[in-house]
């Protein structure tokens, strides 16, 4: 029901951030979505793939802070309006988003997020007849 | 085989009295002694003070202090008290700041310092079957060829395994069966780290029960930390190349305190102000005597080290007086906004976080004319990918160590192994300040 995401603790320093992304290329590792979060000490990276777990084994090996992080992954019409649909049944029943990003893969909308109530939110998500998306949907439509 | 309790009976298990006894019989010999060197003939008689002047313990107050200044000044032999020729060996601290300082020893000196770090070793419980590495600087840094000697004395199989190259250290420690290593704390915990990478389970794949950590303030918290790492008993070695090198105070078995051996040292703790002595269990400057040095006894000598005298008996039975863990150096203070603060306050609010690993790194700047604190600490691992958790905990961790230094630092996490490893004495604080 949820889809394996690195995390990455960057320290703010030029070439820190390129490291990362060499070792997933020299890996062979294609990248589906990638964000950062920074701040004024360090970044958070965090990034979809397709072989996650052996991504993660290559960074850690390389000597990158990397976490494998559990994120809900659902599937949205690609329509005005859906995404702002889902946030409300989320945000109707109290629970909080702590970060979320979206991003458009073979035709369709993909809401990635993580919120401080993981069981709650699954019950939303089914209850609503919401799509979730696993880890072999995403790598298929690439 | 059974072996004794003690090491050296007839002098660990003196009562006060004894001691006192032996001390100031040892103290009369000593300033009789140091009339053969020219910097104390000198001394005392700028004082009008002679041997005979010296009647009591209580009559070492009237002697001038010891500076390291004073090592310095009398650069590289003029302190010594017997001709050269009956000198064997010589030990020298690096002179980063003018002349570097001269230790010379005797045969005799060689032997005593030996015994008395061996007695160390015993009394937490080494014996000749145990395996002991050294993993200390070998050279002039006496936490090298000191312990070679006392271990070696004691009768154990000893390996000279020096610092660095920890993954070579890490195969002595498997191949050889070591049960007792000597490590600097900062190396300690890097020897740790590497049997992580390396997949070696202390616990499980070494016969390891041993460690003693010393040369470095460490808080009781990292101790604790090393323990629990390595599966060991670690215990706090105190020493200074001007009183030989390590072997001058040293934590029995209760691990509360460290018994200063008063049959070679005579202790004073002083307001390092006033100069006045402090009542037991107030922190101040240790001051030391030599009572037991043939080559270049020290009269008096100022340490720079901050600690205090733990009052009451010691439940092992030994009656020498214990030190508290060293507070600090008066030298190591670093002053910031007009507030003493010693690094050490801050390593042991750091060392109460799980969340954080062992390496650390304070930095003082100057911005906008206002001097900064900067603590970069390292994470033990990615816990969370929340920036709000990450948050709180650097919040947390700001608030405690200003609860402790009255000073607001900026708190950064890093990733692991960012900061510089230290295979040698770890650099705490690295001072950019602008100097008027």
């Amino acid at each position: 029901m949820t889809i394996n995401q690195l995390s990455i603790f960057l320290e703010n320093k030029k070439g820190t951030m390129l490291q990362v992304f060499q070792l997933l290329k020299q890996a062979n590792v294609q990248l589906i979505a990638t964000t950062i979060a920074d701040t004024v000490d360090y970044g958070i990276l965090r990034i979809l793939c397709d072989e996650p777990s052996r991504a993660y084994q290559v960074l850690k090996e390389g000597g990158i802070a990397v976490a494998l992080s559990d994120v809900f992954a659902i599937e949205l019409d690609n329509k005005v309006g859906r995404a702002a649909d889902a946030i409300s049944l989320f945000a109707s029943e109290g629970i909080s988003i702590s970060y979320l990003y979206s991003f458009i893969i073979g035709g369709k909308g993909i809401l990635i997020f993580r919120t401080d109530n993981a069981d709650k939110a699954r019950e939303i998500i089914i209850l609503n007849n919401m799509k979730f998306v696993a880890e072999s949907d995403l790598s298929a439509l690439l | 085989m059974e072996y004794p309790p003690f090491y050296n009976p007839e002098y660990e298990t003196l009562e006060r009295s004894e001691l006192e006894a032996l001390q100031l019989k040892r103290l009369k010999e000593t300033v009789v002694h140091c009339m053969q060197s020219p910097f104390y003939k000198k001394r005392f008689a700028e004082n009008k003070l002679t041997p005979d002047s010296i009647q009591s313990l209580d009559d070492l107050k009237r002697i001038p202090f010891t500076t390291k200044q004073d090592l310095r000044d009398t650069y590289p032999f003029g302190m010594a008290s017997v001709p050269l020729e009956k000198c064997v060996r010589l030990h020298s601290s690096s002179g980063t700041t003018g002349n570097p300082t001269v230790i010379l020893h005797t045969q005799r000196d060689l032997d005593q310092w030996a015994n008395a770090l061996a007695r160390c070793m015993w009394m937490v419980g080494l014996r000749p079957y145990d395996v002991f590495q050294n993993s200390s600087g070998y050279g002039m840094f006496t936490g090298g060829l000191g312990f070679q000697y006392a271990a070696e004395r004691l009768g154990m199989l000893t390996v000279p395994a020096a610092a660095g190259n920890t993954k070579r250290q890490l195969k002595f420690i498997t191949d050889f069966g070591t049960t007792a290593v000597h490590a600097i704390p900062s190396y300690a915990t890097r020897i740790f780290e590497v049997m992580q990478e390396l997949g070696i389970d202390p616990r499980r794949d070494t016969r390891l029960h041993t460690l003693i950590i010393g040369a470095e303030p460490h808080s009781e918290e990292q101790r604790r930390r090393i323990e629990e790492m390595l599966g060991v008993k670690a215990y706090n070695s105190f020493g200074m190349s001007e009183m030989c090198g390590p072997g001058v105070a040293f934590e029995c078995k209760e691990q509360n305190g460290l018994h200063i051996w008063e049959d070679y040292y005579i202790v004073e703790i002083v307001d390092p102000d006033t100069l006045e002595p402090v009542p037991d269990g107030e922190v101040g400057e240790m001051v030391l005597t030599t009572i037991n040095r043939e080559a270049m006894p020290l009269l008096r000598y100022r340490t720079r080290d901050l600690t205090r005298i733990l009052p009451g008996p010691c439940p092992c039975g030994r009656q020498h007086k214990r030190l508290d863990r060293m507070k600090g150096r008066s030298d190591d203070m670093i002053i910031l906004k007009g507030v003493n603060i010693f690094p050490i306050q801050i390593e042991q609010v750091l060392m109460q976080f799980k969340e954080l690993g062992n390496n650390y790194l304070i930095t003082l700047e100057t911005s906008d004319s206002n001097d900064d604190m900067t603590i970069e600490v390292e994470l033990n691992q990615l816990f969370t990918d929340d920036y709000s958790r990450l948050q709180i905990l650097t919040k947390e961790i700001t608030r405690q160590i200003k609860d402790e230094i009255l000073v607001t630092p900026h708190v950064k996490l890093v990733p692991k192994g960012v900061l510089p490893q230290s295979e040698g004495k770890a650099v705490r604080v690295k001072d950019l300040r602008k100097k008027f």
